[in-house]
């Protein structure tokens, strides 16, 4: 790509290595993205293979055969939270893809253009925005056949509104900077302007918001999941609460199967959370002191000359 | 003038967007799989007759819409049809009338169900909101003032700990911990088969079920309240204002008081308004966990029975909320600040 991408980039990377948010959140997400891709060599058990199930495995409390005890079908719960990281992150990122990809043309196509088309892109936006998410989602779940493929596609289109109304407002302020007047004004087409020039300028911020847009994707397929409007053959973290939930996990007192899953996806979130964050806060670095700031004062640095 | 200009184009935009969801809260339950007479009429044994008076009495038995089909694979209706005959017509004239239709599962008016639930949700709702709004102010103005100090750094993380924490989760956490250590009730809103000898001890019941879902909710909104208020009051003390203000030799409190709360406040208006989806998800998630009685739990109940009509009349009673909240939203926000109006027009 063009060398702007990768100033803009290498800039980002500079400060954000410094920012503690980006980099505890980094960590966080690789070290969630490592459990999921290795889960068949950490996990001690196979959660597909046959059991023979006798009435003590069943919310057997954490011992050394089963270091974070059974589940209600004597199942390992450390081998089901391990692979039920692949689920949530699965649904994570491809559910966020179609958000931001959707968000993304939209706002772009918006900001660029404007004019009527940017009307009613933008009104289609502000009616998406003030439909319920969850609601909506639960019913179209619930009225479709539970499957991992419409959960993902459910939660993808409902959550773009956010993002196109993002990229429109950063679209709308690149699109006045003075090189790409010069490239219209020397007869740039619409769609080399758009690829060389508006897009490399909006990516570092569409980045950070798809950090953001995957944590809440994660966070509805987990609320879909416990509320048991999936696939009750995939394990996922919200699944492992609805099982445990709902068949006497906590009248048998069994705390290993109701707070793992649960630890999971607020560790995988508040990943994408400080990631997202701490992006947004290299991105934009105004907020570093104030007048009556009390602490050491530090001086705007970072992705400055990014700014317009 | 200019005022009633946008106002009036606001007043507008929300009719076309509830006038929308009205179109597809109608279509959704039409178009997807799961035909929804089969859902009313449950038991496929039925002899014929009974299945066509059951469709007749929840007026299925009518063409979906007028001159449909030659657009449409799904062929809904035939033209030639009276349009005032149709289903959609017949729903759009009962909403108008204020009709929700009778729910699948009671038999009774959708409406009536929904407004037993909707005042449920709102105590929990209502109580939970008014704890957040204010620590979630007083929080985000102490960490913004004491930014990069040992407070902000607590403050934030704890903030984006709360936002991070899966609400159903964190309902199932604090049910287990309080039923256990507590011995607070966690079932419901009043404890079942219980005397009351006056209305004192029924009100002190009803305040011990709702102790555990409140503190969940207000613990999951308290921390967005909070990130907002935060990141708010960091703009304004960055504003010239404020070094007037210390200029002047006012005290820290007092610009705090009256430069940095007053000015951050309009946002958190917005904020406020716009979370009711937000809110909405919540409910849902908190009343399952605790089996309250509310909206979210009768969305929940009627997803399990396939309860069409109720699910449609609470579709629509959150959408229509959400939309009239975003549209006081806005016109408070216009009214707090007129710059608004000159920006948008």
């Amino acid at each position: 790509m063009s060398a702007v991408t990768t100033t803009s980039f290498g800039t980002i990377w500079r400060s954000a290595r410094r920012n503690w948010m980006a980099l505890a959140g980094l960590s966080m997400l690789a070290a969630a993205v490592i459990v999921a891709v290795f889960a068949p060599l950490i996990a001690p058990y196979d959660p597909k293979a046959d059991l023979k199930v006798s009435i003590d495995d069943i919310y057997a409390p954490p011992s050394a055969a089963h270091w974070l005890g059974t589940d209600d079908a004597g199942r390992d719960v450390l081998s089901n939270f391990i692979y039920g990281a692949r689920v949530s992150l699965i649904v994570g990122f491809f559910a966020s893809f179609i958000s931001v990809f959707i968000g993304g043309t939209i706002g772009i196509t918006a900001g660029y253009f404007g004019g009527r088309v940017e009307n009613i892109l933008m009104r289609i936006t502000d009616i998406m925005l003030v439909i319920p998410d969850l609601p909506l989602a639960v019913v179209l779940v619930a009225l479709t056949k539970p499957s991992l493929m419409n959960i993902i596609l459910v939660i993808g289109l409902l959550g773009w509104t956010g993002t196109a109304r993002l990229v429109r407002s950063q679209t709308l302020s690149v699109k006045e900077r003075k090189f790409v007047l010069r490239a219209k004004a020397i007869g740039c087409g619409h769609f080399h302007i758009l690829r060389r020039h508006i897009f490399p300028l909006v990516l570092p911020l569409l980045v950070a918001n798809t950090v953001l847009v995957i944590s809440l994707a994660i966070l509805e397929e987990s609320t879909l999941s416990f509320l048991g409007l999936a696939d009750p053959t995939t394990l996922s973290w919200g699944q492992m609460l609805n099982f445990a939930f709902t068949r006497g996990g906590v009248s048998a007192g069994a705390w290993w199967a109701l707070i793992m899953p649960g630890l999971g996806i607020v560790w995988v979130v508040l990943g994408c959370t400080l990631l997202g964050q701490g992006l947004e806060q290299v991105l934009n670095p105004r907020l570093e002191w104030h007048h009556l700031s009390v602490g050491p004062k530090m001086v705007a640095r970072g992705a400055k000359e990014e700014r317009p | 003038m200019k005022r009633l200009t946008y106002l009036l184009r606001r007043l507008q935009w929300a009719l076309l967007s509830i006038l929308f969801v009205i179109t597809l809260n109608f279509f959704l339950f039409r178009v997807l799989p799961g035909d929804p007479a089969r859902a009313g009429i449950r038991d496929p044994r039925l002899t014929a007759q009974a299945q066509q008076a059951i469709r007749e009495r929840f007026g299925l038995d009518k063409p979906v819409i007028n001159c449909f089909e030659t657009l449409n694979p799904l062929k809904l209706g035939k033209c030639g049809v009276n349009p005032l005959e149709t289903q959609f017509f017949i729903y759009v004239g009962n909403l108008l009338r204020g009709e929700l239709g009778t729910s699948y599962h009671t038999n009774r008016p959708v409406s009536s169900m929904l407004g037993e639930a909707l005042l449920n949700t709102v105590l929990l709702v209502g109580a939970a909101q008014v704890f957040s709004i204010v620590f979630g102010i007083i929080l985000g103005l102490v960490a913004a003032w004491k930014s990069h100090t040992a407070v902000d750094f607590t403050a934030l993380t704890a903030s984006l700990v709360a936002w991070s924490l899966p609400t159903f989760w964190l309902g199932i956490v604090l049910l287990f911990a309080g039923s256990t250590w507590l011995g607070l009730p966690v079932v419901g809103k009043l404890t079942p088969g219980m005397a009351y000898p006056h209305w004192g001890a029924k009100a002190a019941d009803l305040g011990r079920h709702l102790i555990l879902p409140t503190l969940t909710f207000t613990i999951v909104v308290l921390g967005e309240y909070m990130l907002v208020m935060r990141s708010t009051v960091l703009d304004v003390l960055s504003e010239d204002y404020i070094l007037t203000a210390k200029a002047k030799g006012l005290s820290t409190f007092q610009i705090l008081k009256d430069h940095a709360l007053r000015n951050a406040l309009l946002p958190m208006v917005t904020i406020v308004a716009l979370n009711l989806g937000f809110t909405v998800a919540g409910a849902i998630q908190i009343e399952t966990v605790f089996s309250w009685p509310g909206l979210g739990l009768a969305i929940f109940d009627a997803v399990g029975r396939r309860d069409y009509p109720m699910l449609q009349g609470a579709f629509l009673l959150i959408a229509v909320s959400v939309i009239t909240a975003n549209l006081i939203a806005d016109l408070l926000y216009s009214y707090l600040d007129p710059r608004i109006q000159a920006g948008q027009s």
